[in-house]
């Protein structure tokens, strides 16, 4: 669960984020959408730990985010358009650089697991600097669930993947999400991905405009998304 | 415990890379060769003023050939943003600092381990001083070194330049470390007495404790940045 109290962001005098409010629960699927420059990698590298709020309070599961980061960092789990991984390494190898980071136990069984569920088996002895950009974004998948996170956010996760790679991306999201896990999405994109969320989160200028339940239809969520972003800039 | 064990697994993962790209440690030992062939062709080692500056050449070489391996320790973690990824696995971000500076010493010690005895055989330099002695100078002289060097390498991979900004903020920092060691090894290769060195290696050792702490204090915050 996430619980986020008046959280702001400034870099230099520019408010990024403004004192925003957010509760996500456990189990809970929150698509985050909202033009560019709305703050929306800001507040994912917030709720990853990888920045610091300028002010307000962030609990996580009810942790204090800032205070007991040692505690939270191992329920998060990362899905970015970066992939996280060295090309030198070999795809195994660079899953137990992970898991030996994360303290993950039964590490060689584990590894074996995950790169099954992303169906790169046959290439888990392979350098990574040989996979294609959607092998390389498979990987990434399997290297963010590894460690079994309670809470997986993901930041444009469509860059570059096949439909391939979606399906599987959307599947382990799927299965997270009916294991309890929250999971958090940063897109742009509305065509898809947002099919198995709960709610929607429109941000514009680090505010948050709109935040409810998604629309039944594609069409629906366009038209929410149109209304909130054209509203503030009327 | 957990700690410990994640400096250990950035330690491997280093020397996994390493052993499979070869691209540090090659170019490192290739700039020390030459720069050892090049000194020894340029100065005459017979003549009794080589012999002084001796100890000076050793840590040139050792602070040029240093500096190209942590301008690339950074800079593998940059690509793919692995620095991203290593921060959120690591409990505390210290233990990343940690892990590359361990990385970074093995690799110079390495290369410093190989040029040393060419700088003796070229020339013909013979010490009266103990050899132990003057591998215990060159280890604490490095570990300072890679301490304070791997922070900036940090602290400079996102500039555009990092390769040039490195050494201007490095070297001036490192001025007081470098004379120290310089000092120390010359005092130990002539068989000077306790007196002599202990001194400098104490210089040494005060810095590399600086060196260690300040960096892995901040190092939080520049992940940050």
């Amino acid at each position: 669960m996430i619980k986020a109290q008046a959280i702001s962001k400034r870099i230099g005098k520019k408010a990024i984020i403004r004192e925003m409010d957010l509760e996500i629960g456990g189990g809970e699927f929150l698509a985050i959408l909202g033009p560019n420059g709305a703050g929306k990698s800001t507040l994912l590298k917030i709720l990853s730990l990888l920045m610091r709020p300028s002010e307000g309070r962030l609990e996580i599961n009810g942790l204090d985010a800032v205070k007991e980061a040692e505690q939270v960092r191992p329920l998060l789990g990362v899905i970015s358009h970066q992939t996280y991984l060295y090309d030198a390494l070999t795809a195994s190898e660079n899953l137990e650089f992970y898991g030996r980071m994360y303290g993950v136990a039964g590490l060689t069984e584990r590894v074996r697991e995950v790169i099954k569920e992303v169906g790169l088996e046959f290439s888990l002895h392979d350098q990574v600097g040989t996979f294609s950009r959607g092998m390389q974004q498979r990987l990434a998948i399997a290297r963010a669930i590894l460690h079994r996170p309670r809470i997986l956010l993901l930041d444009e996760p469509q860059t570059g993947l096949d439909q391939q790679a979606l399906d599987i991306l959307y599947q382990v999201i799927g299965r997270l999400k009916a294991e309890g896990s929250t999971v958090v999405m940063v897109t742009h994109i509305l065509d898809y991905g947002l099919e198995a969320c709960d709610r929607l989160l429109v941000l514009v200028q680090g505010k948050p405009v709109f935040l409810g339940n998604k629309p039944e239809t594609l069409a629906g969520v366009r038209e929410t998304y149109s209304l909130a972003v054209s509203g503030v800039r009327a | 415990m957990k700690y410990w064990s994640q400096v250990r697994a950035i330690v491997r993962k280093d020397l996994q890379a390493e052993f499979r790209t070869k691209e540090l440690l090659s170019s490192m030992l290739l700039f020390a060769f030459l720069a050892v062939v090049i000194m020894s062709f340029a100065f005459d080692p017979t003549r009794e003023v080589v012999k002084q500056v001796f100890p000076g050449m050793i840590w040139v070489v050792f602070a040029f050939a240093g500096v190209l391996g942590l301008n690339r320790s950074f800079l593998t973690e940059k690509h793919n943003d692995c620095i991203a990824g290593l921060t959120l696995a690591a409990n505390d971000g210290s233990a990343i600092l940690v892990g590359k500076v361990a990385s970074n010493l093995i690799f110079m010690l390495v290369v410093e381990l190989v040029s040393l005895p060419i700088f003796f055989v070229l020339f013909d330099f013979r010490s009266k001083g103990s050899l132990g002695l003057l591998l215990l100078v060159v280890l604490l002289g490095t570990v300072g070194f890679v301490a304070m060097g791997t922070f900036l390498a940090a602290l400079a991979v996102h500039a555009k330049h990092s390769e040039v900004l490195l050494p201007i903020i490095l070297f001036p920092l490192l001025v007081p470390l470098l004379i120290a060691a310089v000092q120390a090894t010359g005092a130990i290769l002539a068989g000077q007495g306790f007196g002599e060195w202990s001194l400098w290696l104490k210089i040494i050792a005060g810095f590399d404790l600086m060196y260690l702490v300040v960096p892995t204090l901040l190092f939080e915050y520049l992940l940050e940045v």
